[in-house]
């Protein structure tokens, strides 16, 4: 989910960078040299995670993880993701250094509110978990959608169609993210239970 | 699946202190983008395209990146000119007709998308990713961030080629992608078996580097030399970016 350079007005652009700074500098601060190197390869894992293409249906969709981001690394999401954004732009060129602010807080927000609305239920096990989990990657993607949309209508109101339309677009998604970010916590659980607990997501 | 073929070359923008390629990228970029009228992404639009052909890129991989960033563009001149209050230039179809003010929004936006992918293709993306990490330090991001940036970019190869053997291994054992909950069962053991084993590899990575007397600062052997050809690289950058400003505020009065 990108909105690509050139689209978006000065003021939602400014907007976007200084969330986004505040966001990175408050994920940063809790964030000691114990946990960088950890934060800093879950990164790469989303950023390859985020390569994998989930057939649905005749289409596929690509995963976007960021419920699940959140669910693991807590507020370091932010930097997290803001470095994934930075290194889809170096390698790939999609987006560039202007709209960097606006793209991750739109993917960075949701996903760290998510963390703290939903995470006693993570942690309380059994089903609480599945259903807190489940609503991690769901309500990430909505977020996501939801922020991509409004950062468009914001914009112009010729772009109020094209918003209707990403967040309409995004409802599939949303499904598919909150199963598998369900499913991955599940497993998480039972396999490395340290990764879901306070400590790693600060 | 991850490389920077762009980032290899000795051309002339290559040679470039990154550092400088960084600020220039940046100052480009914000001249196109906040653009209101034509005339500044038209020129860093220029710009980008003279820099792209002095940095010698591959060009088939020039034309698969472009077609990829000006797709998102193309759904946009299928909305846009529909969408957009104002006078309409066409025939009315089920009440839905192409306004001038549409167009000339959608034309802009395709005008800017392109000046800044062409300036991050030939600016951002000729750096390495390393020598990226130490830039953004020089400029004034901080220490953590770039630290996370190295180490994210050292292990993306490393995790993605993690991920290609236990894909490989899903395979062997005859899964194939559909749409049913067994296939996304296996896509959830993929993801959370990679971060498994991301997770294990930076406790690791982590202890060795204490052991090797690690203590939150990290050294680079690879100090950035700016010389003449640098700072007038700059220059002209900062001249392209101011000169687009003027013709912005210069196009602005007429309106007014």
């Amino acid at each position: 989910m990108h909105i690509s350079e050139g689209v978006l007005s000065g003021p939602v652009l400014a907007g976007g960078w200084a969330l986004a700074a505040g966001g990175v500098a408050l994920g940063l601060r809790r964030l000691d040299y114990d946990r960088i190197m950890t934060v800093a390869i879950l990164s790469a894992a989303f950023f390859v995670a985020s390569l994998i293409h989930v057939p649905i249906g005749p289409a596929s969709v690509h995963l976007i993880l960021n419920g699940l981001l959140g669910v693991v690394l807590g507020p370091a999401a932010f930097p997290a993701i803001c470095i994934a954004l930075l290194l889809q732009a170096l390698l790939f060129q999609f987006g560039g250094l202007v709209v960097l602010g606006v793209n991750t807080v739109d993917m960075a927000l949701p996903a760290v509110l998510c963390f703290l609305v939903f995470g006693p239920l993570l942690r309380a096990g059994g089903k609480a978990r599945v259903v807190g989990a489940f609503c991690c990657g769901f309500f990430a993607v909505l977020g996501a959608g939801g922020l991509t949309a409004l950062a468009l209508a914001l914009s112009g109101e010729a772009f109020t169609a094209t918003a209707k339309l990403i967040l309409t677009a995004h409802i599939p998604i949303m499904l598919i993210e909150g199963v598998l970010t369900a499913m991955v916590v599940g497993f998480l659980a039972k396999v490395r239970p340290e990764m879901l607990s306070p400590g790693l997501s600060g | 699946m991850i490389d920077e073929p762009l980032s290899q070359g000795a051309s002339l923008v290559h040679r470039r202190d990154p550092r400088f390629r960084l600020i220039a990228c940046l100052l480009l970029s914000l001249a196109a983008a906040l653009a209101v009228g034509p005339a500044a992404p038209l020129l860093v639009l220029g710009a980008g395209l003279v820099l792209t052909l002095l940095a010698r890129l591959p060009p088939g991989l020039v034309l698969r990146r472009f077609v990829a960033v000006n797709a998102f563009v193309a759904f946009l001149w299928l909305a846009l000119p529909l969408t957009t209050p104002g006078t309409p230039v066409t025939a009315s179809f089920h009440g839905l007709a192409a306004t001038r003010e549409g167009v000339v929004l959608a034309t802009l936006i395709t005008l800017k998308a392109n000046a800044v992918f062409f300036c991050v293709l030939s600016l951002l993306a000729t750096i390495p990713a390393p020598a990226l990490g130490g830039a953004m330090r020089a400029v004034g991001v901080p220490d953590k961030f770039a630290f996370l940036f190295l180490f994210t970019y050292r292990y993306l190869h490393v995790i993605s080629d993690e991920y290609g053997r236990l894909a490989t291994a899903a395979r062997l054992r005859g899964f194939v992608p559909a749409t049913s909950t067994h296939a996304y069962r296996t896509y959830a053991a993929l993801v959370a078996m990679v971060l498994v084993r991301a997770y294990d590899r930076s406790r690791r990575v982590y202890q060795a580097m204490v052991l090797r007397g690690f203590a939150g600062r990290f050294v680079s052997l690879d100090g950035f030399a700016a010389d003449r050809g640098d700072v007038a690289f700059l220059i002209v950058a900062l001249a392209v970016a101011v000169a687009g400003g003027a013709l912005e505020i210069v196009s602005w009065r007429g309106h007014v």
